[in-house]
């Protein structure tokens, strides 16, 4: 090892922004719980898929699609396509942590934006470690912890009509969205997929409009020539993260 | 409904651990880092558009707009996901109210 290990107090510096993170996405997984119990899903579907799947806005998106009338299926077809961007974090983590055999299959569970946004930038093996699994963790039991919550509160209220719950799964889509938004290419494509998805809504299975404006990101994505760095989310990117 | 719960749990998981797995040059090629960049753009906006303006197969201007147009300013402002979230549920009760 040559590289120098961290001092106490980076130690705990590194620990409570992990925390405070956790604690901030904690929030967003009240929310799950009750967008996805309202969009028909069981309290144990729900809660299943906060431990499994753990990844938000997958999670969101397959509960969306469900809401939106869509088959199953290709909930968990957009889920998946939404989850591709996990892959890139980890080709991104995978020299920083460095970790083998049943570590990394273990390690590969928490592997989400908030906990790459908070190891990506440490440095060294070390602070990558200990910024990637104190915020990973305290994510995990805190955003299950919270699903759980939010999928009772929401069987509670009913009908997702009577307190607009219908209307929180857009803003939930787009409050994930809004920090992508500014780069002059993504909102081209946000718009042009919003158009696409809208525009075939009429003629397609539920479910069929959002898988197709995919077909977007992958016209756009071939044809546009400028470089850019792959999007690793940073501190700045996630709730709680920045202060 | 739990078949596609864990068909698409365990594909997300797998596709964690492809990333921390694979060699960091085997996906380094521009498009696929752009594709996959964009992806998530693209179908996030989808999902707004269609979760407000659908209602089945019909195109509906709602309360659930209202709700969005709510979110708007509240992400303008800077405030917080749950009072973007929860803010924009109140203003599509209120507004079903009137």
């Amino acid at each position: 090892m040559t590289e120098p290990s961290l001092s106490a107090a980076e130690r705990s510096g590194i620990i409570r922004d992990g925390l405070a993170v956790g604690v901030a996405t904690g929030a967003y997984g009240i929310g799950f719980g009750a967008v996805a119990v309202s969009s028909g899903l069981s309290v144990a579907q729900t809660c299943v898929l906060s431990l499994l799947m753990f990844t938000g806005a997958s999670q969101f998106a397959l509960a969306g699609v469900v809401a939106a009338g869509g088959a199953p299926m290709s909930g968990a077809a957009t889920a998946l396509l939404l989850g591709t961007r996990n892959t890139l974090y980890g080709l991104r983590m995978a020299p920083l942590l460095q970790w083998r055999g049943w570590r990394r299959v273990g390690a590969a569970h928490v592997l989400i934006d908030e906990s790459t946004a908070m190891a990506v930038n440490r440095g060294t093996t070390e602070g990558a470690r200990l910024g990637f699994l104190t915020t990973g963790l305290s994510v995990f039991v805190l955003w299950n912890l919270a699903t759980a919550i939010g999928a009772v509160a929401g069987e509670a209220v009913g009908d997702p009509r009577t307190y607009g719950l219908d209307a929180a799964v857009g803003a939930a889509f787009l409050a994930l969205l809004w920090p992508r938004l500014q780069d002059r290419r993504n909102i081209l494509v946000a718009v042009l997929a919003a158009a696409v998805a809208l525009s075939i809504v009429p003629v397609a299975a539920p479910g069929v409009p959002v898988l197709a404006a995919g077909g977007v990101a992958l016209l756009v994505g071939v044809l546009a020539r400028r470089q850019d760095p792959t999007e690793i989310p940073g501190p700045d990117d996630v709730a709680g993260g920045h202060r | 409904m739990w078949a596609a719960i864990i068909v698409a749990g365990v594909g997300c998981y797998l596709l964690k651990l492809t990333g921390l797995s694979l060699p960091e040059r085997v996906l380094s090629h521009p498009t696929v880092e752009r594709v996959a960049d964009l992806i998530p753009v693209a179908l996030l906006a989808a999902l707004v558009t269609v979760q407000v303006f659908a209602d089945g197969q019909a195109l509906t201007v709602d309360a659930r707009a209202l709700g969005l147009g709510f979110a708007v300013v509240a992400l303008l402002l800077r405030m917080p996901f749950l009072v973007v979230v929860v803010g924009a549920s109140v203003v599509a009760a209120l507004a079903r109210l009137v």
